[in-house]
């Protein structure tokens, strides 16, 4: 298993002969959060504390406005923490930054080129354009949209830009990514191939990724732990282990008895949070 | 059904074209019939006679450059000072806070109004004219940058700091293309009153311009000389209006 993790892929640096599942690269402690005018603040993350192992896939499941993107906003550094720490460890002797981010739809930029989103981080970093641009297309590749290089994100369809999406946080070659929501727009079949083309990519070199999801199944599909959140205040209710080797396939695994079993335990520890969360809404 | 092999975007321009040389054929035939009284309305062969003399005085290159320098430059002055404006405003609350009341009100001020008032600041000359021409446009293109700024994605805004967006690029690979289309937008508008106004600054304190060759011709009742005026500033409105068109399809090609 740990072999698996050194080997390949996009550049994965493992930290030197030391045991990677030891090495937490995510360590979030006591994170909280309020918002709002003084004296009148909302509490919107309370007492979340969570260590995600390198090379692991986490995901955080809840409820809307159970303060799940809060988290993975102030781990981008998006927003502050109230208190609590954040903290991404890097590893050493790279300058690539310690995160990228996955954004929900429309986070590509309309004006840029395919290829010019896919190398926005680079261009951000200062890389020259001929080297971004040969560094961007093999991710381009990757994600199987070569060809749309030079088109525009309005020629595209919601799933292709969601590929792009990932392809420019991967060009970016992090230490963690962090993923909100990215396929929540999209159709049940484009979901469901998008799931399919995460867990290929992401099984090549297991990069850590958090990722913030309402949907039960899709966290069982892609993630090694799932981390289910209470309604607001968000509290970390329960960490559940997903047990189903890899390499996996999406649609395969939902035949599965145990994906069944599995999503309805989730399911029961996630009802309530969700009835109080529409209570919440509705007063 | 026959259908044309030309590409839409040609066929558009074409018809674009050919609409107003339509009008001069239908113009020209209605006058020969003698069904509208040639002394008011003349034919376009007689506008065209006009136009081949004050040509060849060299009257008319001076009237068209005149009005020409005036529009460009006031166009331009105001455009850039416009985005400059708007997007200070856009981009922080205090000015925005500080100046949006005095554009509030001095937009709807017609310009032709404090026209005197731009006399006595720029003088009698070109400079009243290119600050009346440029005060629409700016006006216009501060309200419209503003908004246009204001209404930019915030996702987009979370993606330069993720992506740790350097101050300079914030602006090349953001701001500015965001608001391009917009800009763009008012340009159009702010070219025809630009127009409007420049031409009736011309009328009433010029010995330049093609306003004054119009307004000079009407008191002289040159009515064929009139029209090559009409006709000049249409083309040049047109020319303009063009210019802006290909600019703006060169620099939003994401549209």
């Amino acid at each position: 298993m740990r072999d698996d993790r050194q080997k390949g892929g996009l550049d994965f640096v493992a930290g030197k002969g030391r045991p990677l599942t030891d090495e937490a690269t995510i360590e979030a402690t006591g994170l909280r959060k309020l918002f709002g005018m003084p004296g009148h603040e909302t509490i919107a993350l309370e007492d979340f504390s969570l260590a995600v192992a390198k090379g692991e896939f986490v995901s955080l499941l809840g409820p809307s406005g159970c303060g799940k993107t809060t988290a993975l906003r102030i781990l981008a550094d998006l927003e502050t923490a109230s208190s609590g720490t954040a903290r991404i460890h890097r590893r050493k002797g790279t300058d690539s930054p310690s995160n990228s981010m996955v954004f929900q739809e429309h986070s590509l930029f309309p004006w840029l080129s395919v290829i010019d989103n896919v190398a926005y981080g680079l261009e951000m970093r200062g890389v020259a354009k001929q080297e971004r641009l040969d560094r961007a297309r093999p991710f381009l590749e990757m994600v199987g949209l070569a060809k749309f290089a030079n088109h525009y994100p309005g020629q595209l369809s919601g799933g292709m830009r969601q590929r792009v999406s990932l392809a420019r946080a991967y060009v970016n070659d992090p230490d963690v990514l962090l993923m909100d929501e990215p396929f929540a727009a999209l159709d049940a079949q484009n979901k469901l191939i998008m799931q399919q083309e995460l867990l290929r990519i992401w099984e090549k070199d297991r990069k850590t990724v958090l990722f913030v999801t309402h949907a039960i199944d899709e966290a069982i599909v892609l993630s090694d732990r799932i981390v289910v959140m209470t309604a607001a205040p968000g509290r970390i209710k329960r960490i559940i282990s997903v047990d189903f080797p890899r390499p996996r396939n999406a649609a395969e695994m939902r035949a599965d008895s145990r994906f069944g079993n599995l999503s309805l335990d989730i399911w029961r520890t996630l009802e309530e949070e969700v009835l109080t969360a529409r209570a919440q809404a509705d007063g | 059904m026959a259908r044309s092999l030309t590409p839409p975007v040609a066929r558009e321009r074409i018809v674009t074209i050919l609409s107003p040389v339509l009008l001069l054929v239908v113009w020209e035939l209605v006058g020969r019939l003698g069904m509208i009284d040639a002394r008011f309305i003349p034919m376009p062969s007689t506008i065209l006679v006009a136009t081949w003399e004050l040509l060849k005085s060299g009257e008319l290159l001076t009237h068209v450059g005149a009005t020409l320098y005036r529009l460009a430059l006031g166009f331009s002055i105001g455009t850039v000072a416009g985005i400059a404006l708007g997007m200070a405003m856009g981009l922080n609350r205090l000015i925005r806070a500080a100046i949006d009341p005095l554009v509030a009100a001095i937009y709807p001020i017609p310009k032709i109004a404090i026209f005197p008032l731009l006399m006595l600041a720029f003088g009698i000359g070109d400079g009243s004219k290119i600050a009346a021409v440029a005060m629409t446009v700016f006006l216009l293109t501060t309200i419209n940058t503003m908004t246009g700024v204001l209404s930019i994605d915030k996702a987009y805004f979370d993606v330069a700091r993720s992506f740790r967006s350097p101050r300079r690029k914030l602006y090349t690979r953001l701001i500015i293309p965001a608001i391009l289309p917009i800009i763009f937008s008012g340009l159009r508008i702010g070219l025809g009153l630009a127009l409007v106004v420049l031409v009736a600054t011309e009328f009433v304190a010029s010995r330049s311009g093609i306003g004054y060759l119009i307004w000079s011709s009407w008191e002289l009742l040159l009515v064929d000389r009139m029209f090559v005026g009409i006709i000049c500033i249409t083309v040049l409105g047109i020319c303009f209006a063009a210019i802006l068109k290909e600019l703006e399809r060169r620099l939003t090609p994401w549209r």
